[in-house]
């Protein structure tokens, strides 16, 4: 990328707090919405990054993969989910917070003494740059990583149909209930019940008013 | 002074651990669905600096790169499914009752 290093050392900084702010608000915010809104903000600065890392292709698909399907997505399932519920208090939950907080708060040590040991073998003039990556990633995905390119395909049908079979609602068809057909035609649409759980405790009585 | 891969690995390295504690603490399953987003975000941002750093010519971190996204995208599509069923049979989203498979 043809920056000068001060502008990519500031843009860096700036996306960097940018996107460890959100990341906290994801994670420690109370209300799951914001959470949901600044998760689209990690993405959009994860993007930002990649743009600084000389990939333009991988970063518009971030944008719209990420943002445009997975947090809608999200938003949508908090839409369908937010009941406002208070949480059965679980006893000695802040031992196990802290606990997990120490073992992330290790995790980050360990990691960050192997990568200031690590002799990374960098090639010192990295300024060859790809002009067309997506002609590069093109020319991978149909020569030497076809066979994964096509099962992604088939990861995807698979996944889009899991999901349908798992989130459709249980109906229960007319034919199988008894005295259904006495009930008025119009009404029974309305009050037709998701789960046999519920046709059990609404029992007969709503069935055949 | 230059931008270099050890900014790269360490942000990385600290959104996998931000990541990592969402997932653990937090009770809400949709909020841990977020932070597994996080965790793939975190290794696609090393994959994409390595390859921008160690091999800038074939750039085989972005197609590994578009492949997570791609995992990611199915992963996101079921896992809220699954969410949605769990809550259908449940009536709430609290990760500490989801135990029927425990004892």
């Amino acid at each position: 990328m043809n920056l000068a290093e001060g502008v990519q050392l500031v843009s860096f900084a700036i996306l960097a707090v940018m996107m460890l702010g959100s990341a906290l608000g994801v994670v420690l915010l109370s209300n799951i919405v914001y959470s949901a809104f600044l998760l689209g903000g990690v993405f959009i600065s994860i993007s930002g990054f990649y743009l600084l890392l000389n990939a333009d292709f991988v970063a518009a698909a971030q944008v719209l993969i990420y943002v445009g399907a997975v947090n809608v997505l999200i938003l949508f399932a908090i839409m369908l989910v937010n009941k406002r519920e208070d949480f059965r208090r679980v006893p000695g939950r802040w031992l196990r917070q802290i606990s997990t907080a120490v073992v992330c708060l290790g995790l980050f040590a360990l990691l960050g003494t192997m990568i200031l040991i690590t002799p990374w073998s960098l090639k010192t003039s990295s300024s060859v740059v790809v002009e067309n990556s997506v002609v590069e990633i093109g020319k991978h995905f149909f020569s030497d990583y076809l066979l994964p390119f096509e099962l992604a395909s088939v990861l995807l049908l698979m996944a889009m149909v899991g999901a349908i079979i798992l989130a459709r609602r249980d109906l229960i068809p007319d034919s199988g209930l008894p005295g259904a057909k006495d009930s008025v035609a119009g009404t029974e649409a309305l009050m037709l019940p998701e789960r046999p759980r519920l046709l059990a405790s609404t029992g007969k009585p709503a069935q055949n008013p | 002074m230059q931008l270099q891969l050890e900014y790269c690995l360490f942000l990385a390295a600290a959104l996998f651990c931000i990541g990592i504690y969402g997932v653990i603490t937090s009770r809400n399953a949709v909020r841990v669905l977020m932070s597994i987003e996080l965790l793939l975000n975190a290794v696609n941002l090393n994959l994409m600096g390595f390859s921008n750093f160690l091999d800038p010519t074939g750039i085989k971190g972005q197609v590994f790169a578009v492949f997570v996204i791609t995992v990611a995208a199915a992963e996101a599509a079921v896992g809220l499914a699954i969410v949605l069923s769990i809550y259908r049979n449940r009536e709430t989203v609290d990760m500490e009752e989801f135990n029927l498979l425990k004892w």
